[in-house]
């Protein structure tokens, strides 16, 4: 009986395992974010567009709000530029941007040329506030609810698809939970 | 005498508290600590920190931007007077426990640890097995007979 039993059982070990592995659809450079369930990190950075203007998370307290991580020579932040525009036209939630080690100039020329889909966009010249969020590689998208808590962060592109699946039922509860 | 040996005490601190101010402040051209012990525990700690953007790589090795800020982290918590531990708190809290190569023994990590005496384990239990099935078969003396 177990002549036949065992190899069966590692058979369907080995078959859920692979689903899980080889699955094609599985980021395997993605990593879960420990922030999850913690306080957002505090930062206070000037604006992109007006040096002059301090852009601050504490600002945001009490609202549900999304911070995009991008930068002018993150490739993949171009390709997701036209949904965060569709998602911003939408003004479910204020959306900030944190330019992460990037350049002034090149920074307001994309936001001139592309359309600017940001509340407001903060410039994270050296990396220091990015370092503190966990971030590893632009586009990243954090969710932040409404006490200020970090509940979903979301790694690559971000699209039309994703927002409505990922982010739009999160938002909703968050926004539940709060009330 | 008591004045001398008073005095050159006062001499010694002195310039140790003047060799540890300069060691605070001096990181050569090249980004090496000139504090010696500063710098073995930067290459140490640098080395078992993971650099996420090619995760195989470390942050001692990489040239990814992200891995020269963070060598730029550790080197001024270094300077700051913080401990080993600190600074792998401080990476484990924003990165995961996964940006350390050897992570701590705790119940979230005790398979991992865990998996090769298991796997040892499972092969002695197999060539065990093995071994006794033999010991009971007949011996077989006999010269094989020719075609």
């Amino acid at each position: 009986m177990w002549k036949f039993l065992l190899p069966f059982a590692a058979f369907v070990a080995l078959v859920v395992l692979f689903a899980f592995g080889l699955n094609p659809s599985r980021d395997i450079h993605a990593l879960p974010s420990p922030l999850i369930g913690k306080a957002a990190p505090a930062y206070m950075l000037s604006d992109v567009l007006d040096p002059a203007r301090v852009d601050s998370n504490a600002d945001l307290k009490g609202q549900v709000y999304v911070l995009n991580v991008w930068a002018t020579w993150c490739v993949a932040c171009r390709e997701e530029h036209e949904a965060l525009l569709a998602i911003s036209q939408q003004h479910v939630v204020p959306l900030i941007g944190l330019d992460w080690k990037d350049q002034r100039d090149r920074a307001k020329q994309w936001l001139e040329q592309l359309g600017n889909p940001y509340q407001a966009v903060a410039f994270d010249a050296d990396g220091r506030a990015a370092i503190n969020w966990g971030v590893y590689g632009a586009p990243e998208t954090y969710l932040v609810d409404a006490q200020g808590r970090v509940i979903f962060k979301y790694i690559s592109p971000l699209t039309q698809e994703v927002w409505v699946r990922e982010f739009l039922p999160r938002i909703a509860a968050a926004r539940r939970e709060g009330a | 005498m008591k004045r001398l040996w008073l005095s050159m005490a006062l001499l010694v601190s002195l310039s140790a508290g003047f060799a540890c101010a300069e060691a605070a402040e001096s990181v050569d051209a090249n980004g090496q600590l000139q504090d010696t012990g500063l710098q073995n525990r930067f290459e140490a700690i640098t080395k078992d920190l993971r650099c996420l953007v090619c995760q195989n790589e470390s942050i001692a090795d990489s040239n990814a931007d992200l891995a020269v800020d963070l060598r730029q982290q550790v080197r001024e918590m270094l300077i700051a007077g913080k401990s080993d531990a600190a600074i792998f708190d401080f990476m484990t809290e924003r990165y995961g426990e996964f940006v350390r190569f050897n992570p701590p023994l705790e119940t979230k990590t005790l398979f991992i640890w865990g998996a090769p005496f298991l796997m040892l384990l499972l092969g002695v239990g197999i060539i065990y097995r093995i071994v006794r099935q033999r010991s009971r078969m007949p011996v077989d003396d006999e010269p094989a007979t020719g075609p």
